[in-house]
């Protein structure tokens, strides 16, 4: 056993020693969550809006003024005529415009209704669906108000009694767009630093003839590469601690599930991505290659594949299969549930299973590999 | 410890790797406290040789002991009992020399107050007292060696195993490389030493020689050169080299 701590001290030193890399495992989750939180951020925020309307109704003008105070809209000014529209829209002045048609107020009151229009730029269809979703909801919000009121003071039914759509943005009712990525981040940084640096730190030795020498010594095979996951299984766990603390205190995403089986959760993903690195460090021989199978073989698919960027079911069929084996994909979903939508952990036991099944079957095939590589 | 005055004891021992025999039927003995020469040919089989008796790899047939403990069933013992130096400088170079020495020290066991001892003789030995803390990396070529050389005797093993440990160091080095090993042998370990530099061979007690797999020549420097009426054991080689079908 003693054996065995002199070779976990010296992966510590290894780590120590090298600041720049400790800075950038560090830092990186640091940066990312950041990046993504604020910077990166799929919301929209400040979008310039034009109105075009031919009558002063004041109700319309109160309308613009709401809207202005929002800290998703900007009220930029009113136009006269549809074509001074067009020329402030290209002109990048404006993003989005509402036009509202003569006799709009009166129109609303009436047995036909009224139409208001939504203009947006679409060059960016992302953030235009996401405009005309924001403005269809604070337009019917504003007036529904508008037409009870009046109904009200009338004492009648008021004119058309059109159904209003509700939309509700469940468990994550800001659309803060931070509560998505958060467990995709998780998911890439631990499985980098579990993987790729267990594996490239494994082959280094063998790399550059040490792992001769212990295997001549008497410390067993096993060990060594159980004492170079210690650090390794530290660093990720104290990693872990810092994005919980910068998602719930920076980015103030709530924690809506078990915290308990969150951490859960994490640790069996850390052991998990600790087996994937000693399983590629028991199949290649050169750090370079180590570097490149962790990196095309499995941080490129958790990018694509594990909904973080995309979602999976909007891929081909072909895609989606290829989606369910991805270590990743199984831990961000059982997180995304748990953190996110707050449910019960008896929700996630396949996801828990499919990542104990994984984690089993990565350490047998490494063990078996180890051993196989000794005669 | 064992009765007989040998350290190394093989008989008969063969390795194949499928059709191909790697060592062929290889018998030697290693006396204790010499330096004995294991020189032979890229591709002659010293360095599977070498993993056997290592505990590195099982033989196909044949037997051993190695510091008295038998290679097919107690390794890790020999394990503890030999000392390994590799021809690639295998420490951390990213680690201070007082790290290396230390680590090697706990892998093998070494109770910690008997390890600050012991390094802080072979630091003196080496004159790195002052060098220390330095990573091993800043260290010249020639120094590394040597400290690699003490690394692997830190737990005063019975037998050192040294394979091509002078590779890629000027003369003089080697030469100073030469009287670290004479020193480690006056205290009674045993030195086996592979090497392709002839005239290293001239300062082993006994050499001996492998052509194919097989060992053709065992003696001491003087021997071999009067047996095949030569003037150096390059010469020699060279004479038994001749014969190989084996090459790279």
């Amino acid at each position: 056993m003693k054996e065995f701590f002199a070779f976990v001290r010296k992966e510590f030193l290894h780590i120590f020693r090298d600041r720049k890399t400790l800075l950038v495992l560090v830092g990186l989750p640091t940066v990312l969550i950041v990046l993504f939180g604020f910077a990166i951020s799929t919301e929209i925020r400040n979008v310039n809006i034009g109105l075009l309307s031919l009558d002063d109704d004041i109700s319309v003008l109160r309308l613009m003024d709401k809207l202005d105070r929002s800290e998703y809209f900007t009220y930029v000014g009113r136009f006269d005529s549809e074509n001074a529209v067009n020329e402030a829209m290209r002109r990048g002045e404006i993003d989005a415009a509402l036009v509202f048609p003569a006799g709009f107020v009166p129109a609303m009151y009436g047995p036909e209704g009224a139409e208001v229009s939504v203009l947006v730029d679409a060059t960016n269809p992302n953030n235009a669906s996401m405009e005309v979703m924001y403005l269809s909801q604070i337009i019917y919000g504003y007036f529904g108000e508008d037409m009870q009121a009046a109904a009200m003071s009338a004492g009648h039914s008021g004119g058309g009694g059109r159904i209003t759509p509700n939309l509700r943005m469940l468990y994550n009712p800001q659309l803060k767009s931070s509560y998505n990525f958060v467990p995709g981040i998780m998911g890439l940084i631990l499985l980098l630093i579990c993987a790729l640096m267990t594996s490239v730190s494994i082959v280094r030795e063998k790399e550059t003839g040490s792992m001769e020498v212990l295997l001549v010594s008497p410390i067993k095979p096993i060990n060594i590469v159980l004492a170079k996951m210690i650090p390794y299984f530290v660093i990720s766990c104290a990693i872990l601690v810092n994005i919980l603390l910068l998602t719930i205190f920076v980015l103030k995403v709530p924690v809506e599930g078990s915290f308990f089986w969150m951490i859960l959760i994490s640790l069996i993903y850390i052991i998990l991505s600790l087996g994937i690195g000693m399983f590629v460090s028991s199949i290649v021989r050169t750090q370079i290659t180590a570097t490149l199978l962790c990196g095309m073989i499995f941080l490129v698919p958790v990018m694509m594949f594990s909904g973080m960027l995309y979602p999976i079911e909007s891929m081909p069929v072909a895609l989606q299969w290829f989606a369910q084996v991805i270590p990743a994909k199984w831990f961000i979903e059982a997180i995304r549930k748990i953190m996110i939508e707050g449910v019960p952990v008896r929700y996630v036991t396949t996801e828990i299973l499919i990542m104990v099944g994984l984690a089993v079957l990565f350490f047998t095939a490494a063990v078996v590999k180890f051993k196989d590589r000794l005669d | 410890m064992e009765k007989s005055g040998y350290v190394i004891e093989v008989e008969h021992l063969t390795k194949r790797f499928g059709n191909f025999t790697a060592v062929d039927d290889i018998s030697f003995d290693v006396r204790r406290g010499e330096i004995f020469g294991f020189l032979g040919a890229n591709g002659a089989g010293k360095t599977t040789a070498m993993r056997m008796l290592t505990g590195l790899s099982f033989p196909t047939s044949g037997k051993g002991r190695v510091a008295g403990f038998d290679i097919w069933t107690q390794s890790e013992l020999i394990k503890k009992h030999i000392g390994y130096m590799s021809q690639k400088f295998a420490l951390y170079g990213d680690l201070t020399v007082n790290d290396n020495m230390e680590l090697f020290a706990g892998i093998y066991g070494v109770p910690k107050a008997e390890a600050r001892s012991r390094i802080d003789l072979l630091l003196d030995r080496l004159s790195l007292m002052p060098e220390k803390n330095s990573p091993v990396k800043d260290l010249p070529q020639g120094w590394k060696q040597k400290l690699a050389f003490s690394v692997a005797i830190i737990h005063r093993p019975e037998i050192v195993f040294l394979d091509e440990p002078t590779g890629g160091v000027d003369p003089a080095a080697r030469r100073q490389f030469w009287e670290l090993i004479y020193e480690a042998v006056d205290e009674g370990i045993t030195a086996f030493v592979t090497t392709h530099y002839m005239d290293e061979a001239e300062y082993c007690n006994r050499i001996s020689m492998m052509v194919d797999g097989r060992i053709d020549a065992l003696d001491s420097p003087h021997a071999l050169k009067e047996k095949y009426g030569a003037s150096s054991v390059a010469e020699v080689f060279d004479i038994l080299a001749r014969g190989a079908e084996r090459s790279e």
